[in-house]
């Protein structure tokens, strides 16, 4: 018997490699792609399909199990670093609002429109029945609402909507209260229990929008439907566009998972959850904006006209950043 | 009996691997995290989550404290904007970088990778994460929903229905959660190895080796899986369980121990016989698998 066995003499020949390897790897996870050298870089494809190599070869003539252990894991990690995401945070960033958020809304019309029915169309019908009949109020009260029924008198109802006098400090609570708000969470679930075939998402947006439908009945009744409207509008056409957008994201899942089409339903789901997925962080963005708008613009802004046009501007600004055509789309989601 | 029990074991641990082929036509095996490391994991998040909201909120009381009243506002204004980011994005931020994993899943050795063994895509990772709010948050809130009887009823039910969605990893053999579900996404175990000496040289580099020679009918007494507990013993184990190993052994090829022949020396040789002799099989095509593999 020879002392030296084959395995070893393997193992001792390609050591170098792997460790080699081993280190750049390191290196690129810990400090990032940055930290590399151009030696690095030059180095690590022949490293990685030698270590690659040597692993098959490992598991035909090696019984040593720390051996193949090691160079499964060293493979595993080399290959989702060699065919990993290369992007920085700021390309990514730059990528998402340039292209993907605004060509993911867009792909997603058909459902926007039909989450804009629920909740704007239930929000109507609520009003309607509102208007013939106050009765109907308690049907959609909610607690958000708090004092704001039928029962307060007209006078406070018109103080609701006007701010005299403020503090800085009071703002960035009523900020940070509006951003924590339902609004948020509302979008989120509606995303979320899209899941289910969109049911859920249904469901909740047809349930906000009979809240706003009433509240607003309310105002018009007492002769205060100009100034409500004003009021509600300047970061509504935000944070409603926004809610919308976030049942189009459930509607998008729902509708991938019922009707999967061609594909399998798992791969249909998973494609719709990345598009869906964009659009509902893109409706994180648009909900800060809408708690700008809200905790600060409306408390500084008490002229029915000023907020009006706040509120026409932002909803083409909106309109023209999802809708327009734009070079270089065609592309789609990639 | 031992047999089948290590049969079942083995076949459960194949559920759990995955092949993946790279484009250079290597095959790789992946490992499907299990509930219990995802969960773990999990647990780890949270307390970290925690313990930095705890921490901060701390701050900013004090901070206030100081400065007076007129601050409160402020304060509770940044803490809820902290609270919401911090929620929302502890998951996405580190399964976005580079290790794929958040602190409790690198602790538990765990990656996020994409199914299709493309790249993981942020926008998968949003994907993932943003349906955690229904995973998590909608039965804590179902949990937490008390008042009278009629709502207290309405909370069990939704406790039970969103219990379907925490639970519906146990469902798939892919252990994929909603999130995962719709992001294309999935959880390995991956945990770093370190590369050990070669056991087989050691016996070679202290000079024992001659001390022991083994005949071929004593280097076949055991196959692989014996090998590999053998490997395992000698990497980790203490000087009891080696003297009981050595012991069995010896009983089982008739080896007599020389006078001054220590365990550790003798398991050494023995494994170094034992490799050699079942890779040079190995490269004629027979697998001894373990020692009832007699052919």
């Amino acid at each position: 018997m020879s002392d030296v066995l084959k395995s070893y003499r393997f193992r001792e020949e390609r050591e170098a490699g792997w460790q080699a390897l081993e280190a750049i790897l390191k290196r690129a996870e810990s400090r990032g792609v940055r930290a590399l050298s151009d030696e690095d870089m030059m180095a690590l494809p022949g490293l990685y399909r030698q270590a690659v190599s040597s692993l098959s070869v490992a598991r035909t003539i090696s019984l040593d199990r720390n051996l193949t252990d090691y160079l499964e894991s060293l493979c595993t990690r080399a290959y989702f670093f060699v065919y990993g995401t290369r992007m920085t945070l700021s390309q990514r960033l730059k990528q998402f609002f340039a292209v993907d958020w605004p060509a993911a809304v867009s792909a997603a019309w058909g459902a926007t429109l039909l989450a804009s029915v629920c909740f704007f169309g239930v929000g109507f019908l609520a009003f309607l029945l509102c208007l013939s009949d106050m009765e109907w109020f308690w049907s959609f009260h909610a607690p958000i609402l708090g004092e704001r029924t039928p029962n307060a008198s007209t006078e406070y109802l018109r103080s609701t909507l006007y701010t005299d006098g403020y503090a800085s400090e009071d703002l960035m609570a009523g900020f940070a209260g509006k951003l924590f708000s339902n609004n948020s969470q509302v979008a989120l679930y509606a995303f979320a229990l899209g899941f289910a075939f969109g049911v859920p998402t249904a469901l909740i947006l047809a349930y906000n929008g009979a809240i706003i439908g009433a509240f607003c009945a309310l105002f018009f009744d007492r002769g205060l439907g100009y100034e409500v409207m004003g009021w509600l509008l300047i970061h509504g056409v935000t944070e409603l566009f926004a809610i919308a957008l976030a049942g189009a994201a459930g509607f998008v899942i729902g509708g991938a998972v019922a009707f999967p089409g061609r594909l399998s339903r798992l791969q249909s789901a998973k494609r719709a959850g990345n598009q869906a997925a964009l659009i509902a962080v893109g409706c994180m963005v648009m909900l800060f904006a809408a708690a700008l708008l809200e905790g600060f613009g409306r408390q500084m802004i008490n002229v029915d006209e000023i907020r009006y046009a706040i509120a026409a501007l932002s909803l083409v600004a909106w309109l023209g950043y999802f809708y327009l055509p734009r070079r270089g789309v065609g592309r789609g989601l990639g | 009996m031992q047999r089948r029990l290590r049969r079942i074991r083995s076949a459960e641990d194949a559920k759990r691997m995955r092949t993946l082929v790279t484009p250079e036509g290597a095959a790789l095996s992946l490992k499907i995290g299990t509930f219990a490391e995802r969960a773990g994991a999990f647990v780890i998040d949270f307390v970290i989550q925690w313990s930095v909201v705890l921490i901060v909120v701390f701050t900013i009381a004090y901070t206030v404290d100081q400065m007076g009243f007129e601050a409160e506002s402020l304060g509770y204004g940044f803490i809820a904007v902290f609270v919401f980011l911090l929620r929302n994005f502890y998951f996405v931020f580190f399964e976005i970088g580079r290790r794929a994993a958040t602190p409790g899943k690198r602790l538990v050795g765990l990656r996020v990778a994409s199914r299709d063994g493309g790249q993981l895509r942020a926008d998968a990772v949003m994907a993932r994460n943003f349906s955690r709010e229904i995973e998590i948050g909608l039965p804590v809130s179902f949990l937490f929903m008390g008042g009278d009887e009629v709502s207290a009823w309405i909370g069990i039910f939704g406790l039970v229905w969103a219990g379907v969605f925490m639970f519906f990893p146990l469902f798939n053999k892919d252990r994929l959660r909603v999130g995962d579900l719709i992001a294309g996404t999935w959880v390995l175990h991956a945990p770093k190895v370190k590369l050990a000496g070669d056991i087989s040289q050691s016996s070679t580099r202290s000079g024992q080796r001659e001390r022991f020679a083994f005949t071929p009918q004593q280097a076949d007494a055991y196959g692989i899986h014996e090998l590999q507990v053998l490997e395992g013993v000698l990497r980790r184990a203490d000087g009891k369980t080696r003297a009981e190993v050595a012991e069995r052994i010896r009983n089982k090829i008739g080896w007599q121990a020389t006078p001054g022949e220590r365990d550790g020396d003798f398991l050494e040789a023995y494994y170094a016989a034992l490799r050699q002799r079942l890779e040079q099989r190995m490269l004629f095509g027979e697998r001894k698998e373990d020692k009832f593999d007699v052919r």
